[in-house]
């Protein structure tokens, strides 16, 4: 390369700048190559393959040849139907039959999914949820109804899990930024959780959520000696996702508090001196001059917590196995499911293209919505 | 001062990261093996190394007291053996052989003897074994097969074996004549009339139980010939539960995700009179499965977990595994490898109780892990031969003594310790012969398992019976159509 710099120089002035530039840009895509070639060979490639075998049959393993049957595994994905009953009415007298608990009785779904000429609609679709408005139930069928509840779950995760581990992961470090004795134990202490791996901390979790004899139940009864009822934290549909939130944050949370003490560090402290002369209180302090300062921080935790809750997976496989009922089955969990041990690789690309698409979009959203703005 | 601050934290990090991980690989305990394996009590080690030195008295092995060292001087001999066979024959064809156990020192003491003898009774071959954990044994398998890098014998859990086969994968034993004479039909693999894969041992259920505990309730005492009915066995549910001396009348293990629902939990969907698919065309699900017998069965099963009877699927591995020994449960249906344990904790007191009868004759699970050859390998011949020595009873037995499984005949029963005449576990062998029905063996079996597992956690939950049955069906028949009938038409 110095060789042809020299011969270069030679020549003309401008000519040589203009080389100069191309073989840096060749340095530069030499050195992003190494970081090119894994991209493409793990990330791209791969999702290009997802794409094709979307549109297939393709399975794990199989003697039989691949086809393309086109929109099939989307429509099965993404099929809703709504389904309109009526209460159950005697035919003697047209008033609704009641059961034993004095409910309006419906009749059941099956009857409408099931080999229904007259209802080929419904044909083959699930129970997904329903709605009572008056004695209407408003049913809704989906083709995939565990994909949808996973849709759920996957977004009610993370409408919880970002402000629980972001801000949390905030108040511990503004907590152990003090300059005192004794705070690295702290902050060695809060960061432990994250160097375990997950499936340990998972394991340990579920016997701490035990329904009979867990760590929780036990401490909850003795402070209220004796007047909590134990509560099978991981065997009820109602607390099984907020328990794996709750375990999720504690994970998780150690490592979003050394981003925030890091971002706390770069705001100079010149700046607390002017505020402090300005006669500003301690919260007038985070508002005005700490808040503004970790801008870019918060940015970052934010996305990186968003990405990492949309992927939810292990805590899930090692805990749960997406039950119970279907209440803490997530997009990936389904996507692994089928695509690897029910061995059905084009539904489970099908999955991870909406998956992509998904996450895409609410990464645009949050660009959008933390782009610069101009004064 | 900063950076020295930095340092310091970096060193403390790394310090505490240490220490987090050594407590951790002492304290975790890994998830329960999956049900149609089985860890071997450490105690049983003991006995079963030293029938196998007995029995093969050709070999090398120096007998060694404790598990860990017979396993360490089981490697050594392994290397010393390598070596000669290297040293004897130069252009000896090595044969690779992937095995599901590992982690367990006793049982890979077994295999390592099986191998050893096998290359040392003939000079043609050198068998090689790779052992994996049991939990993602499956996995490397398929992940082998789309590398198109199997190993010539393959070690596989008996139900998923038609789909491998069907796959291609497999290639089908040759078996000399009257091999498989006296064999527990469960330990045969057999798919499109042809036998793939056999194993060394099978697996059975019972239920176990205390003699003291029945006697006082006034509880009959089941036999093969009498087992209980499903109204006897529901009002000694009751009855125990009322007692109030136990969490739970009856443990059925939902602990054990996985292969034990079907293994485990099907059999009383067959005595209820349905199954997971139909066994004439094996084509579909509809009508076994979501048929007024399976509704039957989904109703009984829901009412277990509703009335309190048993334990929820949010019961902790831990739990089943101790739960009985310690008298928390009054019931627990388990596994034959949890035998051993439990004797020793009530000796004369314990029970294997027969499966009840719920209308349809009572049906327990068959078929563990079995050997059989990859259709890919060039030395077939080879690795067929290996099956074929592996199939000795002495080894039979030396598996079923160190693992608590049921040998594959009565001559290898005869030599086991606690499956001979008159030995604490030859019930599960009685119980295998007579009661045992193997899984639907059919390709489609893989999903349909994965399918009937979340049916039955879901109805467990509360879930609607009939509505999860359906959706289990349907779920079954698109699996199958999209496979175009895996091979049935």
């Amino acid at each position: 390369m110095t060789t042809t710099e020299t011969t270069i120089q030679t020549q003309s002035e401008p000519l040589s700048r203009l080389n100069d530039r191309q073989s840096e840009s060749l340095t530069g895509w030499l050195m992003a190559s190494p970081a090119i070639l894994l991209l493409l060979g793990f990330l791209i490639i791969p999702f290009f393959f997802a794409f094709i075998y979307s549109f297939t049959n393709q399975r794990l393993i199989s003697p039989n040849p691949t086809e393309f049957v086109g929109l099939t595994n989307f429509k099965r994905l993404l099929t809703v139907r709504v389904l309109r009953l009526e209460p159950v009415t005697d035919e003697a007298s047209g008033q609704p039959v009641l059961n034993d608990e004095g409910n309006y009785t419906y009749p059941r779904v099956r009857e409408y999914t099931r080999n229904n000429p007259d209802y080929p609609q419904y044909d083959g679709l699930q129970e997904w949820t329903y709605f009572d408005i008056g004695q209407t139930r408003w049913m809704l069928l989906a083709g995939d109804a565990v994909f949808m509840k996973s849709l759920v779950n996957t977004f009610y995760f993370a409408i919880f899990i970002i402000p629980l581990q972001g801000g949390v992961g905030l108040v511990l470090a503004l907590l152990i930024n003090e300059r005192t004795r004794g705070v690295n134990i702290f902050r060695t202490i809060y960061f432990m959780p994250v160097v375990v791996s997950m499936v340990v901390v998972s394991i340990l979790w579920s016997f701490i959520y035990d329904g009979q004899n867990g760590l929780l139940n036990n401490m909850l009864e003795v402070v209220t000696f004796g007047h909590f009822n134990p509560v099978d934290w991981l065997g009820n549909p109602s607390t099984a996702l907020p328990a794996i939130i709750v375990m999720s944050a504690w994970q998780g949370v150690g490592f979003h508090m050394i981003i925030w003490l890091a971002g706390l560090q770069t705001i100079s402290y010149s700046l607390y001196e002017a505020a402090d002369i300005d006669g500003a209180n301690t919260w007038q302090k985070f508002l005005y001059v700490t808040w503004p300062g970790l801008r870019n921080t918060a940015i970052f935790v934010f996305v990186t917590i968003t990405m990492q809750a949309f992927g939810l997976f292990t805590q899930i496989d090692v805990m749960t196995r997406g039950g119970p009922l279907d209440s803490t089955t997530t997009v990936i969990f389904q996507a692994v499911q089928q695509g690897f041990e029910k061995q059905n690789i084009a539904y489970g690309s099908a999955i991870s293209v909406v998956f992509f698409i998904m996450v895409l979009s609410v990464a645009l959203i949050q660009r959008y919505l933390t782009r610069e703005k101009a004064v | 001062m900063k950076n020295q601050r930095r340092l310091w934290l970096v060193a403390a990090l790394l310090v505490t990261t240490l220490i987090v991980l050594a407590a951790c690989g002492g304290q975790s305990t890994p998830p329960p093996a999956a049900p149609a394996e089985e860890e071997a009590p450490a105690e049983a080690a003991a006995p079963a190394e030293e029938s196998v030195a007995e029995e093969s008295a050709d070999d090398a092995v120096t007998e060694a007291p404790g598990a860990e060292e017979a396993a360490e001087s089981a490697v050594e001999a392994e290397e010393e053996q390598a070596e000669d066979a290297v040293a004897s024959s130069g252009d000896a064809i090595p044969l690779s052989m992937w095995y599901h156990g590992a982690g367990n020192d006793e049982e890979r003491v077994v295999i390592t003897q099986i191998i050893d003898d096998f290359n040392a009774s003939q000079d043609q071959y050198v068998v090689e074994m790779q052992d994996f954990p049991q939990n993602s044994y499956n996995e490397s398998i398929v992940a082998g097969a789309l590398a198109g890098n199997l190993p010539d014998i393959i070690d596989m859990d008996g139900p998923i074996m038609p789909n491998w086969a069907w796959s291609g994968y497999l290639a089908p034993l040759d078996l000399p004549e009257g091999t498989l004479d006296g064999y527990l039909p469960g330990a045969i693999g057999r798919w499109d009339d042809q036998v793939y894969s056999v194993g060394l041992w099978d697996a059975a259920v019972a239920m176990f139980a205390r003699r003291s505990v029945l006697e006082e309730n006034d509880i009959r005492i089941p036999t093969l010939e009498e087992p209980w009915t499903k109204d006897e066995f529901d009002a000694a549910l009751e009855t125990l539960q009322a007692t109030g001396e136990f969490e739970y009348a009856f443990d059925p293990g939902m602990a054990w995700t996985g292969e034990w629902y079907p293994y485990a939990f099907s059999p009383f969907l067959q005595s209820f009179g349905g199954d997971i698919i139909d066994r004439e065309t094996y084509l579909s699900a509809e009508g076994v499965l979501n048929g007024p017998e399976a509704v039957e069965f989904g109703e009984w099963w829901q009412s277990l977990f509703e009335r309190g009877l048993a334990p929820g699927t949010s019961q902790d591995s831990a739990d089943r595994d101790t739960g009985f020994i310690d008298g928390r449960y009054a019931l627990q249906w388990n596994g034959n490898w949890a035998a051993v344990p439990a004797l020793e904790a009530y000796g004369d007191d314990m029970l294997f109780l027969p499966a009840p009868d719920f209308g349809n004759g009572p049906t327990i699970g068959a078929a563990s892990w079995q050997f059989g050859v990859s259709a890919d390998s060039e030395h077939q011949e080879g690795a067929n031969d290996f099956v074929v020595f592996a199939l000795q009873p002495k080894y039979s037995a030396a598996f079923s003594d160190v693992l608590g499984l049921a040998p594959t005949t009565v001559e290898a029963a005869a030599m086991t310790e606690n499956y001979a005449p008159g030995g604490p576990l030859e019930v599960f062998y009685e119980l295998s012969k007579q009661q045992a029905l193997i899984r639907p063996p059919t390709p489609a079996y893989l999903s349909a398992a994965l399918v009937f597992e979340k049916a039955l956690a879901d109805i467990a939950n509360g879930a609607d019976v009939v509505t999860s049955l359906d959706a289990a069906v349907d779920e079954i028949n698109a699996d199958i159509d999209a496979n175009n009938g895996y091979g049935f038409q």
